[in-house]
């Protein structure tokens, strides 16, 4: 892997070296190349129309998770509300979308970035109140903002819509070479096109001065002040510039779904963009693309898949905050660093043992919640409940000693098998740092 | 005359719970710097701890020990999970409690059920206390009160005036002093942690039968309690007070008057009807805005005063 190798060595060098910049650089061309090419053949692949929504849903979780991240990952600002700014992007989006409808000359495609700027002003208004503040305080305010703009939600049902909620068609105005986005995979080709133009903009902005100052005031806002900048200020045009890119997304859910309720403006959608942008990782410019993915999934099929799927998540969340901080995309960066190395090899026995072991707990873990949950809300329905296949009796005594058995010995296991894999993390993780030490003096 | 006085009552009451839960909060904030965003599930826990105990023992042993648990719960809270992330900073701290809120919720779901329980009044406390320009005043209105300011006044009495608030006081300000005279800190922190959460925890007790008991009542008070403490001052126990009882107050009249601007107009000989610009905002009822007045309340002090009522500190 030389090629891996020497990404590394000069992400190494750049963070301890001056900042570069290479115009004509092969490594990013060739990441975003593969990143235009799934968007586009990813369709092709799954081709069933459960898949074309799920590919859709996701095009747009991935715009609104990266827009989060400029505020979290880039700005340190934990927001509890940004689903004001999706929301009403989607509200307005979808007011405009009718407009169309009523035969207002602009074309379908443009409407969710209508919805973009619509909610780049309403966050020029808020976010004027909700940037004074950094920190916590930060995050309070972004809270009462979001609870003032659900419960206004349902108290202006005229611009709301109310219990019920708006809802357009958007087959409508004029139809270019045919494009009536009737089909659902005509939308997923404007919302492909819509991520990856946002994704690479976004990108772009962390490179901006602007963007670098805003790391800056993530890490010592006194100092930027000392500089000469106003960290509030830059805390406020970022701030904006995340609600445009969240609104473009609320946008484009407006298109996808034809119908916009008062929920895409409460704390429960906030709290889901939160969550799963630190899952899928806040330190890493693409953390919340993956996140953007898991977020989908977690929605649509674990929601399908179990009612306890909630607790399931919330443990997730617990225990990467305590173990993983940086989320799916850091664990796979460490991997990627001694896969470049040519250490992973030695450590994937311990992943087979890991994951086995962690496999074998968590399907008794799920068994007892899952009896539980069955004797909690299917009581009516018997004590008998399916498994993964078996069937397991909630009120029996087997059932209940076979999953606290399978859990205890799958802990067990883990631990016996966590010991020896942090050793050998350790170990080769010290031969990289000699290792670069070594090239360094050479 | 009456519709005041009992207004100003219940709202007082209402403020004194908004209190008890605020208190805890603030005391966590200001020692450890820690936003708990689970203190409103602790709030619930303690309602629905107090309803499994009353059912065992009565309400009278669930008053006393129901806060202990959740206090106990939110002491293991900290020293097993809390204190891990410390060393990420207080974003992960924060994200840690906003995970917990998420867990206790369908922990509380898991054990009680998706709807509400009937946890009640005790039958000694159920019934009007007077009889107020012809309007009853219940007694365990009465009795919230009560159990709100003494345990303010202890509280009060803890901090200032005994040797473990004078331990709390000083680690307040200098952890690291305190610990070189031999002071065991992050214990300290823990006892903290875990009496924030019994406070929580007796709000809950009082609050749960006074309202009502259901997974959703956690939602349902945990932005106003973050209100108070940004409207108070961050950090700050008499700011909270005051912010508290505004809130309270505030949101109790709101709740009873009928007024719109549309009829304000009217009254003065202005006639308003639905061709008129804004008629959608000049409708809306006092009483229909009552659950933004908080919110809109926020806003304002972050506007004209960004450092709370009684706050110190303008960052």
């Amino acid at each position: 892997m030389p090629f891996l190798t020497s990404f590394f060595l000069r992400f190494e060098t750049r963070r301890a070296g001056a900042y570069m910049v290479h115009p004509m650089d092969l490594g990013r061309w060739i990441i975003w190349g593969t990143y235009a090419l799934i968007l586009l053949l990813v369709p092709l692949v799954f081709t069933s129309s459960l898949s074309q929504t799920l590919l859709s849903q996701m095009g747009i979780a991935i715009i609104v998770c990266l827009s989060y991240n400029m505020l979290l990952g880039q700005g340190g600002m934990l927001s509890f509300g940004h689903a004001v700014y999706s929301g009403m992007g989607a509200f307005l989006a979808m007011h405009t979308l009718n407009l169309v409808s009523d035969g207002w000359p602009l074309p379908v495609s443009l409407t969710p970035l209508v919805g973009g700027l619509c909610s780049a002003l309403v966050a020029v208004v808020l976010g004027w109140v909700t940037t004074k503040k950094a920190a916590t305080p930060f995050a309070m305010i972004t809270l009462g903002v979001g609870e003032l703009v659900w419960a206004m939600a349902l108290m202006f049902p005229e611009f709301f819509g109310g219990e019920g909620g708006i809802s357009g068609n958007r087959v409508a105005g004029s139809k270019p070479f045919g494009i009536s986005y009737g089909p659902q995979i005509q939308l997923y080709y404007l919302i492909a096109a819509y991520t990856f133009v946002c994704t690479a903009l976004m990108y772009a902005f962390t490179r901006t001065p602007l963007g670098r100052m805003l790391n800056a005031v993530r890490d010592n806002p006194e100092r930027v002040a000392f500089v000469g900048y106003n960290p509030q200020v830059v805390r406020y045009i970022s701030f904006i510039i995340a609600a445009f890119f969240a609104g473009i997304s609320g946008g484009l859910a407006a298109l996808n779904f034809e119908i916009v309720t008062s929920e895409v403006v409460s704390g429960y959608r906030s709290g889901a963009y939160l969550l799963f942008t630190f899952l899928g990782g806040a330190t890493f410019f693409f953390g919340p693309i993956l996140g953007g993915i898991l977020m989908v999934l977690a929605f649509v099929l674990l929601s399908e898949f179990t009612k306890a799927w909630l607790l399931y998540l919330g443990l997730i969340f617990l225990f990467m905050v305590m173990y993983a901080p940086g989320g799916v995309a850091a664990l796979l960066m460490m991997n990627l660093r001694l896969a470049a190395f040519g250490h992973l090899r030695r450590l994937w026995t311990c992943y087979l043992g890991l994951a086995g072991t962690a496999l074998v707990a968590l399907v008794g873990a799920a068994a007892m919640v899952e009896m539980v949950y069955h004797l909690q809300l299917n009581v009516a329905m018997g004590p008998e409940l399916r498994f993964m296949g078996a069937t397991l009796n909630a009120h029996g005594v087997s059932s209940w000693f076979g999953a606290v058995y399978t859990t205890v010995t799958g802990v067990g296991l883990f631990e016996l098998c966590r010991r020896e894999f942090v050793r050998q993390w350790g170990q080769a993780n010290e031969d990289i740092e000699q290792e670069i030490k070594r090239r360094e003096t050479a | 005359m009456e519709f005041f006085a009992i207004s100003l009552l219940n709202g007082v009451s209402y403020g004194l719970l908004l209190f008890m839960l605020s208190s805890g909060l603030t005391l966590i904030f200001s020692m450890m710097g820690v936003l708990n965003f689970a203190h409103a599930s602790f709030y619930m826990l303690g309602a629905y701890f107090s309803y499994t105990l009353t059912g065992w023992l009565g309400f009278w042993a669930a008053l006393v020990l129901a806060p202990v648990g959740v206090g106990i719960f939110g002491a293991l809270f900290e020293r097993y999970v809390l204190r891990r992330v410390h060393q990420y900073g207080h974003v992960a701290e924060l994200l840690i409690t906003f995970g917990m809120s998420y867990i206790m919720l369908e922990l509380v779901q898991l054990v009680w059920g998706r709807s509400s329980v009937d946890y009640r009044v005790p039958a000694a406390l159920d019934g009007p206390l007077f009889t107020l320009y012809g309007t009853q005043f219940p007694m365990y209105r009465a009795f919230m009160m009560a159990v709100a300011l003494s345990m303010l006044a202890a509280l009060w009495l803890l901090l200032t005036r005994s040797r473990v608030g004078m331990v709390i006081q000083a680690a307040l300000t200098h952890p690291h002093m305190v610990e070189a005279l031999g002071h065991n800190v992050p214990r300290v922190f823990m006892l903290v942690f875990g009496g924030g959460c019994a406070l929580a925890g007796l709000a809950g007790v009082i609050g749960g039968n006074a309202f009502v008991t259901e997974p959703g009542m956690a939602a349902a008070v945990g932005g106003i309690i973050f209100v108070v403490v940004v409207v108070g001052g961050m950090g700050s126990l008499g700011g909270a007070f005051l912010a508290s009882l505004l809130i309270g107050v505030l949101q109790t009249f709101a709740v009873a008057v009928d007024v719109s601007i549309q009829s304000a107009l009217h009254s003065v000989g202005m006639s308003v009807t639905t061709e008129t610009f804004g008629y959608a905002l000049l409708k809306l009822k006092v009483s229909q805005v009552a659950p933004i007045l908080p919110y809109l309340l926020l806003v304002l002090m972050l506007i004209f005063r960004p450092k709370g009522l009684l706050g110190t500190r303008e960052d």
